[in-house]
């Protein structure tokens, strides 16, 4: 479960964040919408504990990311934008090097290895270096690196950013698969349709301010638009720039 | 213990599939610098050795006015040889540098001697022509032989003994040994080995920080549990064993090497066995901590691979600054030159080659100090990677 409360976060001048505050239950899946620089990366990233607000909190199944940001990475597997993998490692050995560092314990490390590379399917590249990989099994290969030690909450900074159709499709039944088994995922984007489409909960950000945070029927009725788009956009206007 | 160690190896691991950077770590400095060294310093050598050797043909102009000199210079490897006809294409030839060398006999010469004139000869050379300048200095002291043994025979003639015009006889006592004298060629093997060290961990320290950072791997790596300090620990622990790597190729290769350089004919016999490769390896170990935490510091300042990399190069020089001003000064080892890493080290390491007592203090403050400044270094990268700025 994530509780955030009335972050804020400024680089320089740039108020990135101005107030942010939701809830992601577990058990469910909280999509964070917004255009581009809105704020949802340095919103992730200061629950991933990256980053420090300059004001608020945030907890992570009650464990607050600022005072005690190692035992809160514990219960977290975050997928950054555009993660990086190590080019001359293979995909398993990247996931193995994760595995080793989240200190899992030895006998164990192999079983979750491989498990976690079939839960994946991505057993036909697994002993490939990555250097070369499709924007899709890098995606997959990051994401598998991140679940590793099975964390209870995941947040995902737009994994769908550059895949196919197929790739997006088996990334969104793996999500909704880690949502039946009770985690909290929370997942940012900025396409509306693949939010409403998976998403329990949808927090709209603007500006650095949150917009609506509702289900999508809630934010069709708030915004009294019968297009999820126009609804979208209707949101947006809702917050003035700084 | 258990994540240091998956750091570690981990970027030991990445970094050995990476030819590129391992062949520049272990090859360009530990390998290429020796045999650079000894292939300079053998042709050296062996222009210096065969000089005398070799016959040197030089065109002299006048030749049949002084048969008595030309049979002398030719008793002294020296044989003359048909050339220009006159001044002006004498002139002409050593500008052009067909020719490197004309001796030019006037006319005049053999009247001069006769009425004991100082008999005057021309040498004809371009002196900012090396090889011409060493063929002129050996005419010319062959000339000068001539002339000393002219002017003996002379005052014999006139019944004066030749030692009366020599009123002082100097007599060099040197004390130097083979072990010493090899210092002076071999001073500068410490520079060497300090750059190859630094080469070594180089590209990993940049790989580790601003690479991680340009690949984008950095973040999701700040996202686990594991403490910042830990990883980067991991990381300079792994710069450290390429660096110590590339020191003992480095030391070995040098060792290698110097049994192709014919030292002996040259009175050195330097200080250079296998033990003293282990010692040399020893003594700059606490410079390898050093050097890795000095890298990684001023590579996890820069933005990008690019920047890092500018940096670094203009780092791996740094360490020479030290060296250099106390061997243009002639300083001797004095106890305050301990206390300043990399110049401690070659201070000691240049009286390891010459043979000579070391003391132990100077030693023990050596590898103190390094160690200290090293583990300051260490501390203050920990530090950084705390900041948040790093994500860059």
């Amino acid at each position: 479960m994530i509780v955030v409360n009335d972050i804020h976060k400024s680089f320089g001048k740039v108020k990135a964040v101005r107030g942010v505050s939701f809830d992601a239950p577990d058990g469910k899946i909280t999509g964070l919408l917004g255009p581009n620089g809105a704020g949802k990366s340095t919103t992730l990233r200061v629950l991933y504990t990256v980053l420090k607000p300059d004001q608020g909190s945030a907890q992570i199944d009650n464990i607050d990311v600022v005072t005690d940001g190692l035992s809160a990475r514990q219960q977290i597997g975050a997928l950054p934008h555009g993660a990086g993998l190590y080019p001359n490692l293979t995909a398993r050995e990247n996931i193995r090097y994760y595995a080793n560092l989240c200190d899992i314990d030895k006998s164990e490390v192999d079983d979750r290895v491989d498990a976690i590379i079939r839960r994946l399917e991505i057993d036909d590249f697994a002993d490939r270096r990555t250097k070369g990989f499709s924007q899709g099994q890098r995606t997959k290969v990051a994401l598998a690196r991140s679940l590793v030690h099975n964390p209870k909450n995941i947040l995902l900074d737009e994994p769908t950013n550059g895949l196919d159709v197929m790739a997006t499709r088996s990334l969104r039944d793996l999500i909704l698969k880690l949502k039946e088994e009770g985690h909290c995922v929370l997942f940012s984007s900025h396409i509306m349709q693949e939010v409403a489409a998976l998403c329990d909960d949808i927090c709209i950000i603007a500006n650095g301010k949150v917009a609506i945070d509702d289900s999508a029927d809630g934010i069709l009725e708030k915004t009294g638009c019968d297009d999820l788009e126009d609804a979208f956009v209707a949101a947006i206007h809702m917050v003035e720039p700084d | 213990m258990r994540v240091w160690l998956t750091v570690f190896i981990k970027e030991v691991v990445d970094n050995c599939r990476d030819r590129r950077t391992l062949a520049t770590a272990l090859l360009f400095g530990p390998l290429f610098g020796p045999m650079m060294f000894v292939f300079v310093i053998n042709l050296s050598i062996e222009r210096a050795l065969s000089d005398a050797d070799t016959v040197l043909e030089v065109p002299v102009i006048g030749e049949h006015l002084a048969p008595n000199l030309v049979r002398y210079l030719s008793s002294h490897n020296i044989d003359v040889i048909e050339g220009p006809e006159n001044r002006e294409a004498a002139l002409a030839a050593v500008k052009e540098g067909s020719v490197d060398v004309v001796v030019l006999i006037p006319d005049t010469f053999a009247e001069e001697l006769a009425g004991n004139i100082p008999a005057r000869i021309e040498l004809i050379a371009d002196q900012a022509n090396r090889e011409a300048e060493r063929d002129m200095r050996r005419v010319r002291i062959a000339l000068a032989s001539y002339s000393q043994e002219l002017s003996t025979l002379r005052l014999i003639a006139r019944g004066i003994s030749p030692t009366s015009i020599r009123a002082i006889n100097i007599d060099e006592v040197d004390v130097s040994t083979p072990s010493g004298r090899s210092a002076i060629l071999l001073g500068m093997m410490s520079y060497f080995f300090i750059f190859a060290l630094l080469m070594g961990g180089m590209y990993l320290a940049i790989d580790t920080t601003a690479g991680e950072r340009e690949r984008g791997s950095l973040e999701p790596i700040l996202a686990l549990p594991v403490t910042r300090s830990t990883l980067m620990l991991g990381k300079i622990g792994a710069t450290c064993l390429f660096m110590a790597a590339s020191l003992l190729l480095s030391l070995w290769s040098f060792y290698f090497s110097l049994q192709f350089l014919p030292l002996e004919q040259l009175g050195m016999t330097p200080n250079y066995g296998p033990d003293v490769v282990m010692m040399a390896f020893f003594l700059l170990l606490p410079f390898i901590l050093l050097g890795a935490s000095a890298m990684t510091l001023v590579a996890s300042f820069t933005k990008s691979y690019k920047e890092a990399q500018t940096w670094l190069s203009v780092l791996l020089v740094a360490p020479t600054l030290p060296i250099l001003v106390v061997s243009i000064l002639m300083m001797r080892p004095k106890l305050e030159f301990m206390f300043i890493p990399s110049l401690s080290q070659h201070l000691i390491l240049v009286d390891l080659i010459k043979n000579e007592p070391i003391s132990g203090l100077h030693v023990l403050i050596s590898v103190v100090s390094t160690l200290i400044i090293g583990i300051v270094l260490t501390w203050i990268c920990a530090r950084l990677y705390r900041r948040e700025a790093l994500l860059g």
